[in-house]
């Protein structure tokens, strides 16, 4: 690992930014290490979740937006409910996604195109059309053949639709989507 | 009326924010001051001269020092003005320190504040009665709460100086927590075989009386003079009787009793003694199991004690000890671990706290001394100790460090390879705390030559697997998460203030934090006096403590009382509340609100009754006075002409 | 008429894949004299994916759904599905916490939400409203064979303060509901541990990994059925149970019920109703009815046979004591 001149490279804007979209204190977090110890996914975290939040106490920016930890973390709420010092720490990770995202720096492609489909169709369909999301991720992904064998069992039972089917208020669905948009394009 | 005042810089943590000299300048042309002036230090040795310089030049006939907060000088100055021959309450100091100096930044205001603080001064200095003490009577007995170590060293040192000692302890037996103890760390002696002499010293000391299994019913007095009302537990065996034979508890036929000596280690009989050493060496029925009371028949113990000592129909019992100083000693608690459910704690038996492991490695414990796992009972190979369960946890509202259990965990796997040298330990610890003499080399041992495998990093879940714990937990220093099957699980639970311990402070009139640890004094210069004199502190009451250091206490207390004791005089406090008999209707409302039960009904020779107040027993709180409907009850030195007169002062300009 | 009446979010899920919860729901709560209204034209909750955007365009998406029901004039929502459950309830912890975020999010709303709606997982609603006395008196069948292990699921209970509902370490809701229904219920020490369904189509082997360690610790507390709540956690655990084996060698075969399925059975409707015919690990050789006198019978019959074993031990134990 390389040095880190910490005068140098100690983003305190970034350490501002996230305390402020997430609410959260980062100089709480004292290291004992319970989130990463809770974690179901710290072994497959490029930096575990206590690193990642020392990393986000001394301003590691980069780091931590290219990691791909960030994208791995399922909102699983184990680390906030078991924190010692009451820090939402789940909220912490949403926050750095969040930021990630604008930043177009998010590591783990695949996860961000699942959500992408997932967006879209809502977006298109006012709820999630199941076939759809999964046909438009693998089109975007190129894993064309990924869970393929799911395919034909699930259709079986009935479960899932192929053809897709919109609520009245979809193009309402859509507006939140587009005010969205246009107020971030806004505020830059 | 001639006024002089001074005006103190206090180097520049007063003169730094604050202008002084323009603070002496207003002050001369207050009405009454005749003399007034700023100096570096005044209550440095030239600076009190320069007061009592003034006095004899100038004829003052009264003081007012603005500096720091009476709590630090108004002793000091008291005494200064005395030896001029003014009467000590023709003074008053003007705190423009901790109220203005170190509060504010802005020097504009702060002076503006200061000068007024001076004007309210001098008001009320002008309006200020001499005032003189009396003296009464010491009753040189002390009251000692609790038989810990720490209660224990402050009766032994009592009783040595000469003193009459009373000691109330609420369990059967003296001992507290060090009696339960195996070792002690660093240096790995027997804690029972050093903490035994201490106990014989107590029950063989002529000048100690014990009362065990009792606790505190009330406390009225004051310093000097305190009536303590002791309620005597029914232990449903007449102790004078019972010669600790044990043939009851042998005989019980109810085994599962909690067991409050073992912490619920394994069960007891619901008749027993607690341990072998204990003192009185007496059994005590536990109403809550024993079968005679919960199902109204059985009497095995009456049948079988040679003696006759049993008694079901035992009644609690109140007596009465007159004492001059109280020393508190009462200890502290555990947390409860069922909060812990990620650890599974309460629901896996294998799943342990420090005291209970401490337990089983004792050899007068359950297990005679042979650790195992409760689930089974065999022994385990796989140790894990978890530190800071529940200490430094803020989620659960205690932010303190425990003090000690990074040094017991440390002994304890000490001990467990010494008994059971096939053994693995591992600590998860966040940091290692050990500050004492001979502590840090004593956890590098338990690392180095007993090979404990220390990881840094806290637990997040213990689960079963087969007949294993999973702890899991991180080892933020390898920065991953890691896994250990282990046989049984040691939590480092929070030490806690002690069961009671607010009401307790409540009786003795003393302030606790809101941990329900009580507060000293002066965090450095008066650690074991509390605001209420007369009553003094030992040990983990105050915050968590090891056994030195409970010990230090211990003596330090007992120290405070024989000099307390060492006059046969005390000077009652002048500034007490005083009851004008011309005005005072008879309403009595005085008599119901004084929280010390000072005033009582009093009855003139032409038939009137008034209120009267207990000299001894006022502290000068004054809630009498703002109860009373017509003005006839005054607290001396706070009169409500001499407070007016400071609220005009600030309200004039 | 139904004693009580919930506003009822199913979430795209029970549309879709989880077809046979929202069945089983339905049923379930009709016989338990429970009316459940939907929304009309409700739209996707927003789930995991709108809280990568932006906490304000998921509270928003969530907020929509959440003014349909306030012009129901309803004040508690219901939803099965707990990622609904926690899109709701962050949205409403949002909005209630902060007015700025309230404001914002309201400004990418047509109807503006004020906040005045409470939302309870189905569970929450069986558990508490109803209550397990309930339960237990609509209880017709008995499944003697079946052994469950209550799957939870991590965000039901979860973070306590925005969940506001049961133990976040060991609920025991669905413990209890199952055990008014006369199932038998496993020490189940892995009620919250995360599947990983979240990333099942992207991440398919870390996801097998993590529904591995499940359904492995099911089988080793004795339990020959997970039940859930959740239909991100039955997908995972039931369609994909076959790539778990595949991927880690091992030969599971465990049924994925969800528990108003079990509840359903127990109160004697037809599997058909219930949805039983979609799972893909059948549950057919485990839920053997028999009636409640049936089983009791059964039961009585067993207890006499141990009875004068009983009354020799306790005399035993009486002359030692004496």
């Amino acid at each position: 690992m390389d040095t880190i001149n910490l005068s140098e490279k100690t983003d305190w804007a970034f350490i501002e930014e996230v305390k402020k979209e997430s609410g959260q204190n980062p100089s709480l977090c004292y290291q004992c290490g319970n989130c990463t110890g809770g974690c179901p996914y710290t072994q497959y975290f490029d930096y575990p979740v206590s690193v990642v939040m020392r990393l986000l106490q001394s301003g590691q920016k980069e780091t931590i937006l290219k990691s791909k930890a960030i994208w791995l973390c399922a909102t699983c709420e184990t680390c906030t409910t078991r924190c010692p010092c009451d820090v939402d720490v789940a909220n912490i990770m949403d926050t750095l996604r969040i930021i990630a995202r604008r930043e177009g720096k998010v590591a783990e492609k695949d996860i961000q195109l699942f959500y992408d489909s997932f967006l879209d169709s809502m977006k298109k369909h006012g709820r999630i059309f199941e076939m759809g999301i999964l046909m438009g991720y693998k089109m975007k992904s190129g894993h064309f053949m990924g869970d393929a064998e799911l395919g034909p069992k699930v259709m079986s039972k009935g479960k899932i639709s192929l053809f897709s089917k919109s609520i009245k208020g979809a193009d309402k669905v859509a507006q939140i989507f587009n005010r969205f948009q246009e107020k971030a394009k806004k505020h830059g | 009326m001639r006024v002089g005042v001074f005006i103190c810089h206090c180097g520049s943590n007063i003169a730094g924010t604050v202008d002084v000299a323009k603070v002496a300048e207003e002050a001369r042309k207050m009405p009454g001051v005749a003399y007034a002036t700023a100096y570096m230090y005044t209550c440095s040795e030239p600076g009190q001269k320069e007061i009592t310089d003034a006095i004899e030049r100038d004829k003052l006939d009264r003081v007012v020092v603005a500096a720091c907060s009476p709590r630090m000088h108004e002793n000091t100055f008291r005494r200064t003005v005395m030896k001029a021959g003014l009467n000590r309450y023709f003074f008053e100091q003007a705190n423009i320190r901790e109220h203005v100096s170190w509060i504010g930044l802005d020097k504009e205001l702060n002076t503006k504040k200061a000068i007024d603080e001076v004007r309210m001064a001098v008001e009320k200095v002008k309006r200020n009665k001499p005032l003189f003490s009396t003296s009464f009577k010491v009753n040189k007995r002390v009251l000692v709460l609790g038989g810990g170590v720490a209660g224990m060293q402050a009766a032994i040192d009592c009783a040595d100086g000469g003193l009459e000692v009373i000691m109330v302890e609420k369990s059967p037996s003296i001992g507290g927590m060090m009696a339960r103890l195996d070792k002690t760390f660093p240096t790995v002696d027997c804690s029972i075989c050093i903490l035994g002499p201490k106990m014989v010293d107590v029950a063989q000391h002529d000048l100690i009386k014990l009362h065990a299994y009792s606790e505190i019913a009330e406390i009225k007095g004051y310093v000097g003079n305190y009536q303590i009302k002791i309620r005597k537990k029914p232990t449903y065996v007449d102790w004078t009787k019972c010669t600790g034979c044990g043939l009851c508890m042998e005989k019980c036929p109810t085994k599962n009793a909690y067991d409050h000596f073992n912490f619920g280690a394994a069960p007891t009989r619901a008749i027993n003694i607690p341990f072998p050493q204990a003192i009185p060496k007496k059994a005590t029925i536990d109403p809550e199991f024993c079968r005679q009371f919960v199902k109204g028949k059985c009497g095995v113990c009456a049948k079988v004690c040679p003696t006759g000592a049993i008694n079901y129909e035992m009644q609690e019992e109140i007596i009465t000890e007159d004492v001059g100083a109280i020393i508190t000693a009462t200890g502290y608690g555990l947390m409860g671990i069922e909060n812990f459910k990620e650890y599974g704690a309460g629901r896996y038996p294998d799943v342990i706290t420090g005291i209970q492991y401490e337990r089983f490695l004792n050899a007068s414990g359950p297990t005679s001394g042979h650790i195992i796992r409760p689930s089974d009972h065999e022994e385990p190979k796989t140790i894990v100790f978890i530190s800071c369960v529940g200490s430094r946890d803020k989620s659960l509202g205690v932010p303190y460090c425990s003090n000690f259990c990074c040094m017991y965990i440390a002994k304890q796997a000490i001990l467990t390879k010494d008994h059971i040298p096939d053994s693995q330990s591992y600590v998860f610890y966040m940091d290692i705390r050990s500050p004492g003499k001979g502590y840090d080399e004593f956890t590098r041992r338990a690392q180095e030559e007993y090979g404990a495998k220390y990881i840094r990093g806290r637990v997040s879940r213990i689960y079963p697997k087969g007949k294993k714990m999973v702890v899991r937990g991180a080892d933020t220093l390898l920065g991953t998460q890691v896994e250990i099957e282990a046989d049984l699980v040691v939590l480092g639970n929070a030490v806690v203030s002690a069961e009671g311990a607010a009401q307790m402070a409540e009786k003795l009139h003393i302030s606790y934090d809101t941990h329900g640890f009580y507060v000293e004094s002066h965090p450095k210069l008066r650690p074991v006096e509390t605001n209420t004199s007369g009553v003094y502190l030992a040990g983990a009451c105050q915050g968590p403590k090891d056994i030195p250091a409970s010990v230090g206490q211990g003596s330090a207390a007992a120290a405070k009382v024989l000099a307390l004791f060492s006059k046969d005089m005390l000077e009652s406090d002048p500034a007490i509340a005083n009851v004008n008999i011309n005005t005072c209707v008879g309403c009595l409302k005085c008599v119901k609100t004084c929280p010390f039960q000072a005033i009582v009904e009093d009855t003139l020779r032409n038939g009137k009754k008034v209120a009267k107040v207990i000299e001894t027993v006022c502290a000068g709180c004054g809630v009498c006075t703002s109860t009373c409907p017509c003005g006839a009850i005054q607290l001396q030195h706070f009169t409500d002409n001499q407070l007016l007169a400071e609220v005009n002062a600030i309200c004039q300009k | 008429m139904a004693e009580k009446e919930y506003a009822y979010f199913c979430g795209c899920s029970l549309e879709g894949t989880a077809k046979e919860y929202d069945e089983s729901i339905r049923a379930v709560m009709k016989a338990l004299g429970v009316g459940l209204v939907e929304p009309d034209d409700w739209s996707c909750c927003g789930s995991t994916p709108a809280h990568t955007v932006s906490h304000v365009l998921a509270a928003a998406l969530a907020a929509r759904n959440l003014s349909l029901v306030e012009k129901m004039n309803k004040d508690v929502l219901t939803t099965p599905c707990p990622s609904c459950l926690m899109a709701f309830k962050k949205a409403q912890h949002g909005m209630t916490g902060s007015e700025e975020f309230k404001v914002e999010v309201n400004e990418l709303l047509d109807e503006p939400y004020n906040c005045g709606v409470e939302s309870k997982s189905s569970l929450q609603i069986i558990y508490e409203d109803i209550g397990l006395d309930a339960i237990a008196a609509k209880v017709t069948h008995m499944m003697p064979d079946l052994k469950v292990a209550p799957y939870y699921g991590c965000i039901l209970s979860r973070p306590p303060e925005i969940a506001n509902f049961d133990d976040p370490e060991n609920p025991v809701s669905m413990d209890n509901v199952l055990m008014a229904a006369g199932v038998e219920v496993a020490d189940f020490a892995f009620k919250l541990e995360c599947c990983g369904a979240a990333f099942g189509v992207p991440k398919r082997e870390m996801v097998n990994q993590l529904s591995y360690k499940v359904l492995e610790m099911a089988v080793d507390a004795g339990a020959n059925c997970i039940a859930v709540a959740c239909p991100l956690c039955q997908q995972n655990l039931d369609l994909r149970q076959g790539q778990v084996n595949s991927t880690m060698g091992s030969r599971f075969n465990i049924p994925i019920i969800y528990f108003t399925q079990l509840m359903g059975l127990a109160f004697g409707m037809s599997p058909k109703e219930l949805g039983m015919d979609k799972v893909f690990v059948s549950a057919d050789k485990i839920t053997r009815r028999i009636t409640k006198a049936e089983y009791e019978k059964i039961k009585e019959e067993e207890a006499a046979a141990k009875k004068p074993q009983k009354a020799k031990k306790e005399a035993a134990a009486e002359e030692t004591n004496n």
